[in-house]
């Protein structure tokens, strides 16, 4: 190991580079020098960062290591570099959210994320590109260019959390966080072979997380291995007083259960729902293969039909453009950010007006204006009213799913990585690559996507979706790693490794 | 414009239908989603944080004071407290609205089906009125906007605003009653009497200041004229009305504009309108002829509210007196009736009597100085008595003098026109004034030696047993020392002079 970690500090997990820091094999400021050269090298191609904080990441890495050097206990991820979602406020450092409308604010406040990564002495190297305000499955729409997928320089990286898996998948970051407020960190993970989860809504706190959807935003850990996300995972949730849809409970253990990696006796539901028409032929084999891992490894698989499922979507584009179009009705050229038109004489309304004409991207107009519609008097009950109905009985899908079953799976996404440009014209094809995400955001539970090999067709990465009940998170990481385990035993490595070294 | 109608014709030929939305700013320590200040006076945006500024990212958490202040509220109004309601976002752009949507209720107060009931003076006596409510909801405050240069102080016009947000996230409960139909002439002293005894619940229940003049109390008075048997007329919401007495004069000079609008053959406009305290008139503000849409949905960063059943009697059972019972307490105590009762609240004066007879005085003498002298002077001046300078320690120290026989009542009406003349205090004026009563027995046997030599015939009659007229003799005496001398004691001396005896 020891040779290893000198030769490659890059390639390794997150708990390994966290081990041999403590162990003193190596210091957080060679780890996360070795992140911030290789962002140096790669990232005029992948374009995954929006910010690079070098100097504060060298310095958080210094004071980790004096304080290792001085014998103080340190926690689980210590010294580790980590990318940070440019959704999420950190207190100094520019918060754009992928939109012009911010450009230059840098916020006075850390979000709870941020507050908890510092304290488990997480460095942040850095702020990732993402979709506009979390809108898209691309990062096409970000305001500063799309970022690209490491296993195709052409293909898009998944969205809206793109910026954190390419990092994650170019060995930027052993880690990062995304967002998940359809499918934004787990259709990321799929489509660039690296493992998301977006845990129980509730799970881990919002304050500080810039509002898409606020009934449906989750944020949540981005990794290689499941391992990491754990630890990830272990380390942001929990409740937190500024968040009052925060869950009072207890987390669940998760790296225990990462650890364990057993799934002898488990039931796990198919959910036909999820899948044929619309599904790459070469993701539905890849998921079948899944399928019989699983049930090699001792679980019993079964189908389960969750019908209400077919009409997630619909629901999910009125309740989050809804959402969003007051949430974002804040951003107006008054206090902070882009102020456009402002000559003197222009009345507030007018400056208002001219700023979000100039600052907000053509997919986040079309939202708002949806949302604006479907909140709007004598059309509410039609639209947000039927979709919150919608909601319920999708949760009821669940519930009784998960009566029969200990978790749920599918394909992530229906189909792997699509190419530049490809859909950036056309919303509703973008929009169905949430298909089979978007159910669990509208229930609240929890899910996970890790890889589970390469479409034969194109070569590009496969994700598996594990979906598991609300405050049950630690079955995901039960069932990923016992799947990541087998497949690693069949290759002989992680898929993340037939990567191309870029 | 058309000359406002004289008011006793108006009443005559028209019914009002007044309506009253009261805007209570609750004394919380802390703002109603976040933990800032809420002093008045402090410096601008110097209690301000990233929620109550509405920072991207920032969440709402709710203040568990202002629900409590509001359900007892609630039941001091006699009004249901729901089991489970939500509060709701207000869409609107404004710029004294941090996140461009309030945090407001709407389809689910916490409050509803309440009633006041409240005490006018007629020419037949008091007369009970209910005025029922229709709810009590919760909100946040906005900032404050200052519109600098133009003619208005209003924003049109103006070169430049500044905002305040120290004000924004005030917790506010906004009171509404239903239309108030059938109390005729009556009707501002109707509505003047809902806002005073509005004011003495909630300063009672000590859940708010309610200064009018600091608007931590604020009223929208909604009137509309029908002739008699015709449908209700269209309504128009006087805002800016900062004092008891401009809530009569303002529903008073409302009734008086539309009624010669009316009977013009015009048409009410619906609008908000603004009352001016030196006019005594309303102008008119924004027009309401077409609905603004708010877009309300429920707020999807706050839990809902769901007050427990056993906890809401306990507020009920620790509810303080409700001021129509104490009241009547108090009229039992100074031994009044029903009318001298309403005179005192009317007059309202009936705080600064209980707490003049709570500083010693005799309760009789301090309602003969507040609703007698004090009243009189106050309505000259058009302020209320409260602001006129006199305290209840001045009217003690007066009736001290008065016991101990250095004042009279007339010398005493120039000590408290003196103390609200600024001269000081009782002591200071009567010292300043040379106030005295004329006590030296030997100046007061001269002066009336001297009127009986002027009258030997009534002397004759006193003498001869008609006491009665020695009147005509202490009256000289009182004349010849300007007042400055005790009645009585010039008529017991006049007595003992000429040897007669009552």
């Amino acid at each position: 190991m020891s040779s290893d970690i000198e030769r490659d500090l890059i390639h390794q997990s997150a708990a390994t580079l966290a081990q041999a820091i403590a162990e003193g094999e190596t210091s957080s400021r060679e780890v996360t020098q070795a992140h911030l050269d290789r962002i140096a090298a790669v990232d005029d191609r992948v374009h995954a960062f929006l910010h690079v904080d070098a100097e504060g990441a060298l310095a958080a890495a210094d004071s980790v290591d004096a304080r290792r050097a001085a014998g103080e206990e340190l926690g689980p991820l210590a010294g580790v570099p980590l990318a940070l979602k440019d959704v999420l406020a950190m207190r100094g450092i520019p918060t754009t959210c992928g939109s012009r409308i911010l450009e230059g604010w840098r916020p006075p406040y850390d979000s709870t994320v941020v507050e908890r990564l510092r304290a488990a002495d997480v460095i942040i190297l850095g702020k990732t590109n993402m979709d506009e305000f979390a809108m898209g499955s691309s990062t096409e729409h970000s305001a500063y260019g799309p970022t690209h997928n490491p296993w195709d320089l052409e293909r898009i990286p998944g969205g809206s959390g793109g910026g954190s898996a390419a990092a994650v998948a170019a060995f930027e970051a052993p880690l990062a966080i995304g967002t998940d407020t359809g499918g934004s960190i787990r259709q990321p993970a799929a489509v660039t072979g690296t493992v998301g989860v977006k845990p129980t809504y509730g799970g881990v706190s919002r304050y500080g997380l810039v509002a898409l959807a606020s009934s449906l935003d989750q944020a949540g850990p981005c990794a290689r291995t499941v391992m990491d996300a754990a630890l990830l995972h272990a380390a942001i949730a929990g409740h937190d007083p500024r968040d009052s849809t925060s869950i009072p409970d207890t987390v669940p253990d998760v790296v225990a259960a990462a650890a364990q990696a057993d799934v002898r006796g488990m039931r796990i539901g198919l959910v036909r729902e999820l899948s044929g028409e619309g599904y790459q032929p070469g993701v539905e084999q890849r998921f079948r293969e899944a399928v019989g891992i699983l049930e090699n490894l001792g679980a019993e698989v079964v189908e389960v039909s969750c019908p209400s499922f077919d009409y997630a979507l619909g629901a999910y584009y009125l309740i989050l453009p809804s959402e969003c179009s007051s949430n974002l009705a804040r951003f107006d050229g008054m206090r902070y950010g882009l102020r456009a038109g402002d000559d003197g004489d222009r009345s507030v309304e007018q400056v208002m007006s001219i700023t979000r004409e100039a600052g907000f991207g053509a997919e986040v107009k079309r939202r708002i204006m949806l949302g604006t519609y479907a909140l709007s008097s004598g059309y509410y009950d039609a639209y947000y009213g039927q979709a919150q109905k919608v909601r319920t009985l999708i949760r009821r899908d669940f519930d009784s799913a998960f009566a029969q079953c200990d978790v749920l799976i599918s394909p992530t996404a229906p189909t792997t990585a699509f190419r530049l440009g490809e859909k950036v014209d056309d919303p509703l094809a973008m929009y169905l690559n949430d298909v089979a995400t978007i159910p669990v955001n509208l229930a609240g539970n929890c899910a996970m996507s890790l890889p589970v090999g390469l479409a034969p067709e194109d070569s590009l990465p496969v994700g598996l979706q594990i979906m598991a009940p609300a405050m049950a998170d630690d079955r995901l990481y039960r069932v990923g790693s016992a799947v990541e385990a087998a497949l690693q035993d069949r290759w002989g490595h992680l898929l993340i490794e037939e990567a191309p070294s870029l | 414009m058309t000359e406002p109608m004289p008011y006793a014709d108006a009443v005559t030929q028209f019914e009002p239908v007044i309506g009253m939305e009261v805007h209570v700013e609750l004394g919380t320590a802390s703002k109603m989603f976040c933990s800032c200040p809420t002093a008045f006076g402090a410096e601008p945006n110097t209690q301000v944080c990233p929620v109550c500024l509405g920072l991207p990212g920032s969440m709402p958490v709710m203040n568990a004071a202002a629900i409590e202040s509001i359900i007892r509220m609630g039941l001091a109004l006699n009004c249901s407290i729901a089991e489970w309601c939500r509060m709701a976002r207000k869409n609107y752009f404004y710029p004294d609205m941090p996140k461009d949507y309030q945090i407001s209720q709407y389809d689910e107060p916490l409050c509803v089906d309440g009633y006041l009931d409240v005490t006018v003076t007629t020419d037949d006596g008091p007369q009970v009125v209910r005025v029922e409510i229709e709810r009590v909801h919760l909100e946040e405050d906005t900032g404050k906007l200052t519109h600098t240069g133009g003619a208005t102080g209003r924003i049109h016009g103006a070169d430049y605003s500044l905002v305040d947000y120290n004000r924004a996230g005030i917790p506010l409960v906004e009171i509404v009653t239903k239309p108030v139909t059938g109390t005729g002439a009556l009707a501002p002293e109707v509505a003047r009497a809902y806002v005073t005894e509005l004011r003495d619940i909630m300063r009672g229940l000590g859940v708010s200041d309610v200064k009018m003049e600091e608007g931590s109390l604020r009223c929208d008075a909604n009137v509309s004229l029908n002739r008699p048997g015709d449908e209700w007329g269209t309504r128009s919401e006087t805002k800016n009305v900062n004092s008891l007495r401009s809530v009569e004069r303002a529903v008073r000079s409302e009734i008086q504009r539309q009624a010669a609008v009316l009977a013009g053959g015009g048409r009410v406009v619906q609008e908000t309108r603004h009352f001016h305290e030196d006019t005594g008139q309303t102008t008119p503000g924004r027009s309401k002829e077409q609905a603004e849409d708010y877009r309300y949905f429920p707020e999807p960063d706050l839990v809902p509210i769901a007050p427990d059943p056993v906890w809401v009697e306990e507020l009920r059972a620790s509810l303080p007196e409700q001021p129509s019972v104490h009241r009547a307490r108090l009229a039992e105590q100074w031994g009044i009736g029903d009318f001298e009762m309403a005179t005192l609240v009317n007059a309202g004066v009936l705080g600064l009597v209980e707490e003049t007879v709570a500083a010693g005085v005799a309760p009789d003498a301090a309602r003969k100085w507040w609703a007698g002298e004090l009243t009189r002077v106050a309505n000259e001046r058009e302020v209320e008595p409260g602001e006129l300078g006199v305290t209840p320690a001045d009217i003690g120290r007066v009736e001290e003098l008065i016991a101990a026989g250095s004042l009279n009542d007339k010398l005493a009406r120039q000590v408290f026109e003196g103390i609200m003349a600024g001269e000081g205090s009782a002591d200071a004026v009567v010292e300043a004034r040379g106030l005295a009563v004329v006590s030296d027995d030997g100046a007061l046997l001269a002066a009336i030696d001297e009127a009986l030599a002027v009258q030997p015939d009534v002397a004759e009659k006193i003498k001869g047993g008609k006491v009665q007229a020695a009147g005509a003799i202490v009256g000289a005496v009182m004349k010849a020392t300007r007042g400055q001398a005790d009645a009585g004691k010039v008529r017991a001396l006049l007595l003992e002079r000429l040897g007669v005896s009552d």
